[in-house]
């Protein structure tokens, strides 16, 4: 059953995709450990680092598309979800320090020291083993998703106003995060990480790993998101997106179906969290604020809503621009980036990929009716020749 | 009317409902025997839509008694549950999936289990795919099955809708105003195609188009201002002195 489910995921854009993505974390990694720093094709750690952040920014707009290309549901509060799942994997990093941290606490992080604090608050129990955090990067953002969506769907809240409760949702968390006695840190955060399952978090090695595991975790999520997107499921969800009532009237519990792709979405954005904190080294509140969630929603439309692998490529170039174009003209990245969303709506209303796809489709198109007219005008000529 | 709940179809009695003070239903009882076709008409605002959201629990009524195959309480059930029992409808204005295939829309229609795990591995059998094919040659769309349904033309949408309601096997159908936009010639064939499918089972039309009715030919009820009129043949109904002054018109 789950065999005949992943073949069935498997078309040719995603096996090739997945198939970069492997060579990546193959390749990557190799051209930075076994070539000198003077090598023409050595690849230097800073960007590897740099790359394994793009790849986890795709894996979170693969998540949202799940939910906004295919089921309708505009999510502007998918980053709340990547900062829980980061906050996750930021609490196993803390535990790790031990008592290497400043104050030398064996039990309890630095800030908690500080803060006068003089025993682990419960739910900062179990974070020193990697398994316990590892489920709950998974376990807590999908549990949100869960619940919201519970009340959301069901209440068929809908369009405008589920976006903006999504976004309140965020805003939500971001002040609560921010509060010192919440337990994660306030305004600073999570940071100062040391190990990794014992490795050291700043050496190559761990770093380059980092990097294949993000691109294997975002090869694995595409190919359990076209799966879902390709079972009759994922027609469903299609058909709900355009025409949600007369879903209903044929039977399927539209509530029911949003949820599972929100759930199964905030995981994946859980995952892409826990994955992008130890690469960058630090986990704060300012993950939650509003204008993350709303830039998500740009790489996804800038790459091609509902399509798979239109999100990743506007991840990556999106954020690719930002970090050549913040280091140029810092001051005009946000115009540019503003500007880029109304040029893409205006012009590219299906993105990079779903264009080029349209384009394609419009191709073959024609080649088969100029194959077809050929037919006709031999099979008139013929009866002439016969003559 | 007591004994009668348990041999009919559909049993509504003394069904109201009001919006804002307006009363769309005012107690009103209708009753559908099984394998029957049955038309209904009246004027705009008599109440004919909202009968239909009332059964296809689209709304719920202020007061009275929905029952479905005898015992079955349709008042407390939402829009799934109750196209699940096996009450199918078809809209005013034709909506198909657009961006799905003719084939895919009927796939979606099918009547197998719908929840989320079910559809999730789903595997097109054998016996579904003839399921398919038969209703694609029933409603004439073979020829289009690959092609999006958003390039069909509008009586071609409005045959698929009938071909999604035959795939998901209602016991009762319920067709709001099937043949608004079509041509004459498809008209005729869509009188011809709901008496087929009344063979198998209950349906309800509801139309103003009094020529389609009358190659119909079944029995008629007339709405006004939220209750019955007057209720029989074509020509009774239509000489009704009633129904002259509310819908015919003098």
């Amino acid at each position: 059953m789950i065999t005949l489910f992943l073949v069935k995921s498997l078309d040719r854009t995603i096996i090739i995709a997945v198939a970069i993505l492997l060579a990546l974390a193959v390749l990557v990694p190799a051209l930075n450990l076994l070539t000198a720093p003077d090598h023409p094709l050595h690849v230097p750690i800073y960007l590897v680092s740099l790359f394994g952040k793009y790849l986890t920014y795709a894996l979170l707009a693969l998540a949202l598309d799940l939910v906004w290309g295919f089921c309708g549901i505009l999510s502007l509060g998918h980053a709340a979800f990547f900062a829980l799942g980061g906050y996750a994997m930021g609490m196993y990093l803390m535990r790790q320090i031990g008592a290497r941290g400043s104050y030398g606490n064996p039990l309890l992080p630095d800030f908690m020291v500080f803060l006068n604090w003089k025993e682990l608050p419960w739910f900062w129990y179990g974070f020193d083993m990697f398994w316990f955090a590892a489920l709950m990067v998974v376990l807590v953002p999908g549990l949100l998703a869960f619940v919201f969506g519970w009340f959301a769907f069901r209440s068929r809240v809908n369009g405008v106003y589920l976006s903006i409760i999504t976004q309140a949702m965020t805003y939500a968390l971001l002040l609560a995060f921010f509060r010192n006695d919440m337990g994660f840190g306030g305004n600073n955060g999570l940071t100062d990480f040391k190990d990794i399952l014992g490795f050291n978090i700043q050496a190559a090695g761990t770093r380059t790993a980092l990097f294949a595991a993000s691109a294997l975790a975002l090869a694995t999520s595409l190919v359990i998101t076209s799966g879902i997107v390709r079972s009759k499921f994922g027609k469903v969800l299609v058909a709900l997106r355009d025409a949600e009532s007369r879903t209903r009237f044929l039977g399927y519990r539209v509530e029911h179906m949003k949820l599972f792709a929100f759930t199964v979405s905030a995981m994946m954005a859980g995952v892409a969290g826990a994955l992008y904190v130890p690469q960058v080294g630090i986990i704060n509140p300012g993950e939650f604020a509003p204008g993350n969630s709303i830039e998500v929603v740009i790489w996804t439309a800038v790459g091609g809503r509902g399509t798979l692998v239109g999100p990743i490529i506007g991840a990556i170039l999106v954020n690719g621009g930002k970090s050549i174009f913040t280091a140029a003209f810092p001051e005009f990245w946000l115009f540019a980036l503003g500007g880029l969303f109304v040029l893409v709506t205006l012009f590219l209303p299906k993105g990079v990929v779903g264009t080029f796809q349209q384009y394609l489709a419009r191709r073959r198109a024609y080649c088969v009716a100029a194959r077809k007219n050929e037919e006709a005008e031999l099979a008139a000529a013929e009866p002439t020749a016969a003559e | 009317m007591t004994e009668k709940k348990p041999r009919s179809l559909l049993y509504l009695d003394g069904v109201s409902v009001s919006f804002d003070g307006f009363k769309a239903l005012n107690s009103l009882s209708f009753v559908v025997e099984p394998g029957e076709l049955r038309a209904i008409i009246g004027p705009n605002g008599a109440g004919k839509t909202t009968m239909m959201d009332i059964i296809t629990g689209k709304t719920r009524p202020d007061e009275g008694e929905v029952f479905f195959k005898g015992g079955i309480d349709l008042t407390n059930k939402d829009e799934a549950e109750i196209a699940q029992l096996g009450i199918g409808r078809k809209f005013q204005k034709p909506t198909v999936f657009e961006s799905h295939t003719v084939w895919d829309n009927l796939e979606l229609a099918l009547n197998r289990s719908r929840g989320v795990f079910a559809t999730l591995f789903y595997r097109l059998t054998g016996e579904d795919k003839a399921r398919i094919e038969e209703i694609l040659s029933t409603v004439r769309l073979t020829a289009r099955r690959d092609d999006p349904a958003a390039d069909l033309s509008h009586g071609q949408k409005q045959w698929l809708e009938i071909g999604m309601l035959l795939a998901q096997e209602p016991e009762l159908l319920l067709v709001d105003e099937p043949v608004a936009g079509m041509t004459d010639a498809e008209t005729t064939e869509t009188a011809v195609l709901l008496k087929e499918i009344a063979k198998t089972r209950s349906v309800v039309v509801v139309e103003h188009d009094m020529g389609f009715i009358r190659d119909l030919g079944v029995k008629v009820t007339c709405l006004a201002e939220g209750s019955v009129l007057a209720e029989g043949s074509i020509d009774f109904v239509s000489n009704d002195a009633k129904v002259i002054e509310n819908y015919l018109g003098r």
